[in-house]
């Protein structure tokens, strides 16, 4: 699609709390439609990384290109990110939690509609229209006039991705979505993800399902002790990893899943 | 009693709903001032601000911490002293709403902590600001958790009109002492006073149970 400049570029991005610090320059380039997974140890720095992104968390360092967006987040820079940039910048990209954080004083539809309709200043009718289009494409079109609390956790989830989804962002992030989640209830959400990576979406995700990330993603991402440890394309990564700690990483996490099978077999 | 019931109602019925009337418009017009000043305190404990936090503290420990009377008669009494002369109604709206304000402040505050921070997550991380997140998504929350707390405080604010008969307002409690200096009939008028007061606590709180049962019904 696009040639030359990629659509996310991320250069040396540092942030630490207090003394600790989590992310120790990670940078990375990321293409039009490109569906990037991120894989690695609880602690590591992957919620952390995806949240530098949206600049829900501030880094202390490194620089930033998204679009018509040039951030140096170094103190005092002069292209330091200001509140109204952090504001259009977070417009465009979504974002999609592990607790689906729906509003509960509005309905489906409502949680949908709010953002364009507030942000946008999308007409109301249309909002509505999109929003029902959304939901009907997801399967949740019979519950728009529900409450939150009326569904399940992976149609919560589901709607969470479609209020990202209203704004018509260019990037989404997906950290651990899944799991909340009832086992069960994972595939219908994980279905829905990879039908968007079909669609072209470009999107990241912080996942701990290594099948998914295998069939679904054209890149994965290591991350160890704040750092990018590894990456390159499923097959090499999952199959062949390189390093010591990945292998471990994953020799642990497919050991986690095979008795987490055999348990719900019992 | 002396004479009829009847007699007496047809006699001080109009006087009583006069004074019940301004009862209520005291009530309301002190609510608005204490949901502003409570709801400006909550924020303002959460500030980054240290004076704003320190302001807001203070204001919560001097109400709390004195008689509302004492607050009443600053207001009312001392202030002229620095130049500033308010009219009893007006004096009486002021001094109750910073006191109720306090204790409204503690509730929305205990609200706001009820929220959970994903709340506010998910609408930051959608472009909202932070003033647009607090007003559509987290105190519309706020205020449904809040609403059978804020109606206790709205019916302590009700029964503490009384105090401003101390202040020459012609309320409830004043309109009967003036009518017990005439007749000598101190009981049937507290009596009556207490009723009327009993009348107006019912209906507020049926009224706030009715507000409830709607939002338990929208979630
Ligand atoms: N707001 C914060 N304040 C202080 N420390 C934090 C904060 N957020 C994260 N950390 C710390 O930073 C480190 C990395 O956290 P992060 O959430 O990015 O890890 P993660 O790789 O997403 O882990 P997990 O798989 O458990 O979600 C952890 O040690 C965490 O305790
Ligand atoms: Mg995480």
């Amino acid at each position: 699609m696009t040639d030359g400049a990629p659509l996310l570029r991320l250069r040396e991005i540092r942030k630490s709390f207090g003394t600790f610090e989590v992310l120790k320059g990670v940078s990375l380039d990321v293409a039009q439609g490109e569906v990037v997974s991120i894989i690695g140890a609880s602690g590591s720095g992957k919620s952390t990384f995806l949240r530098s992104i949206n600049v829900m968390e501030m880094p202390q360092a490194g620089k930033m290109d998204f679009g018509d967006f040039h951030f140096d987040f170094r103190k005092g820079a002069a292209s330091h990110p200001t509140k109204v940039q952090l504001q259009k910048l977070r417009a465009e990209i979504g974002m999609v939690f592990q607790s689906y954080n729906l509003w509960p004083h509005m309905t489906v539809l409502q949680n949908v509609i709010h953002a364009p309709m507030t942000l946008r200043r999308t007409p109301r009718a249309q909002a509505v229209e999109e929003a029902e289009a959304l939901l009907a494409r997801i399967g949740l079109y019979e519950k728009r006039d529900s409450y939150p609390a009326r569904l399940s956790g992976g149609q919560q989830q589901r709607v969470a991705i479609a209020r990202a989804l209203a704004m018509k962002p260019r990037l989404m992030l997906f950290d651990e979505v899944t799991s909340a989640l009832d086992p069960e209830l994972v595939h219908e959400v994980l279905v829905l993800m990879a039908s968007l990576a079909a669609d072209g979406m470009t999107m990241l995700l912080v996942t701990h399902e290594i099948a998914f990330a295998r069939d679904v993603s054209s890149r994965v991402l290591f991350f160890d002790q704040g750092v990018m440890a590894e990456q390159g394309p499923p097959d090499r990564v999952l199959r062949n990893p390189e390093s010591p700690r990945l292998r471990q990483f994953l020799h642990r996490i497919l050991h986690d899943e095979m008795t987490r099978t055999t348990e719900d077999q019992a | 009693m002396n004479g009829s019931l009847l007699q007496d109602i047809a006699a001080y019925g109009p006087g009583f709903l006069k004074a019940a009337w301004l009862v209520l418009w005291l009530t309301l017009l002190t609510i608005l001032v204490s949901w502003a000043c409570g709801l400006l305190a909550a924020l303002a404990q959460r500030s980054d601000l240290r004076l704003v936090r320190g302001a807001a503290a203070f204001y919560i420990w001097f109400i709390r911490g004195t008689p509302a009377l004492i607050q009443i008669f600053i207001i009312y009494f001392g202030l002229p002293q620095l130049g500033l002369r308010l009219s009893p109604f007006t004096a009486g709206v002021i001094a109750l709403g910073i006191n109720s304000g306090a204790y409204v402040a503690e509730i929305v505050r205990s609200g706001l902590s009820a929220i959970h921070r994903g709340q506010t997550e998910s609408a930051l991380a959608l472009g909202f600001s932070q003033s647009q997140t607090m007003r559509t998504i987290v105190l519309p929350q706020v205020f449904r958790i809040i609403l059978p707390s804020i109606t206790n405080e709205a019916i302590s604010t009700l029964k503490n009109t009384s105090l401003l008969s101390t202040i020459t307002v012609v309320e409830l409690t004043l309109y009967a002492q003036t009518l017990i200096s005439a007749t000598f009939r101190p009981f049937d008028f507290y009596i009556a006073v207490a009723v009327i007061y009993l009348v107006l606590t019912t209906v507020l709180t049926q009224i706030a149970n009715w507000g409830e049962r709607r939002y338990a019904r929208l979630s």
